[in-house]
């Protein structure tokens, strides 16, 4: 992708994210307080995020790959369990990935 | 009645928030370079767009090979939430004037909403919203700077390191929302495993970064059908 691209994509996104926020102080609470509206947005974040979970832990291109990333992915998910702040579970996911990377 | 002592404690937390929120800017910063993004394009998202999830949405699906469309895409889906947040901090903020909105608006996250609507009163909560707003954009915009030039040039197990820093990301972004105090935590489950499955499904058939969107559609789609 191109840099001009990909300066489009930047710009068009971030004010796109803009205006949803804005759209929030602005039009009136009925509007999204609809119940198919309230479900949607309630459920879509998890949809979104179980699925890019998938995609950057296993997959390269059209291929499904088995690698580090899996590893680091297993402990950071360990460390969610035991309730390890944000960065730590970061940290631990970094190392495991570099150190599983270093030995294979 | 707002103590002093509940003033403190407010700002101590949205300061505190700030600086935990801050340090995953780190992570963004390396996650936007190692995707293809420029320094100055991972900044301007920092700048600009300032949703945690939405950010590292877009460069997760550029860094997977895909399009402008599926990027963008992307983003929006979970740049919805703020919609709603911002319906929630109407009573709370009484922002009056075009433009005092216009610039609160910038502000409306996960982290500024969940301050404010945990503040005891709407002082308090308009207090939390501006702390925590100014503490979290200044934390994450230098971190995301720093983030992006410590990634630039870095050797192969640095990069794997990156590389498994990434999904984690997305999953403890997840994690929250699958856990009993959330709503409906096994229908959150079902919807995070089923976005997962289809998008490995659609991996080898779809152009990169498609299967995400797909994966959102279908699962919102067999949820409609089911009720």
């Amino acid at each position: 992708m191109s840099t001009g691209t990909l300066w489009t994509v930047v710009l068009v996104a971030s004010l796109g994210c803009y205006l949803l926020k804005l759209a929030g102080l602005s039009v009136p609470a009925a509007w999204v307080e609809r119940p198919v509206v309230r479900r949607v947005v309630e459920f879509v974040p998890a949809a979104l995020l179980g699925a890019l979970v998938a995609v950057q832990a296993a997959t390269s291109g059209p291929q499904l790959v088995v690698d580090e990333r899996l590893a680091g992915l297993a402990v950071a998910a360990l460390a969610l369990a035991l309730r390890a702040p944000f960065v730590v579970v970061l940290l631990l996911a970094g190392l495991t990935g570099a150190a599983v990377h270093w030995l294979v | 009645m707002t103590t002093d002592a509940t003033r403190a404690s407010t700002l101590r937390d949205a300061v505190g928030l700030g600086v935990a929120v801050g340090l995953y800017g780190v992570a963004f910063g390396a996650a936007a370079v190692t995707a293809g993004l420029d320094p100055w394009q991972a900044c301007a998202l920092s700048l600009l767009m300032f949703t945690g999830a939405s950010q590292f949405a877009l460069v997760g699906v550029l860094g997977a090979g895909g399009g402008a469309v599926a990027a963008i895409g992307s983003a929006l889906l979970l740049g919805t939430r703020n919609t709603v947040y911002g319906v929630r901090l109407v009573p709370l903020l009484r922002t009056r004037g075009a433009a005092r909105r216009a610039a609160a608006a910038h502000w409306v996250i996960d982290e500024t909403t969940a301050l404010a609507v945990a503040a005891p009163d709407r002082e308090l909560a308009r207090l939390a919203f501006t702390a925590g707003g100014a503490t979290i954009y200044l934390g994450w915009n230098v971190m995301t700077l720093v983030g992006a030039l410590g990634a630039d040039g870095l050797g192969g197990t640095a990069q794997a390191a990156l590389d498994a820093v990434v999904p984690a990301a997305f999953l403890a972004l997840l994690w929250p929302r699958l856990q009993r105090t959330w709503a409906e935590p096994a229908a959150q489950r079902r919807v995070a495993l089923g976005g997962a499955v289809v998008a490995l499904v659609l991996t080898p058939v779809v152009p990169a970064g498609v299967q995400v969107i797909a994966a959102v559609v279908a699962v919102v789609l067999a949820g409609r059908w089911r009720r």
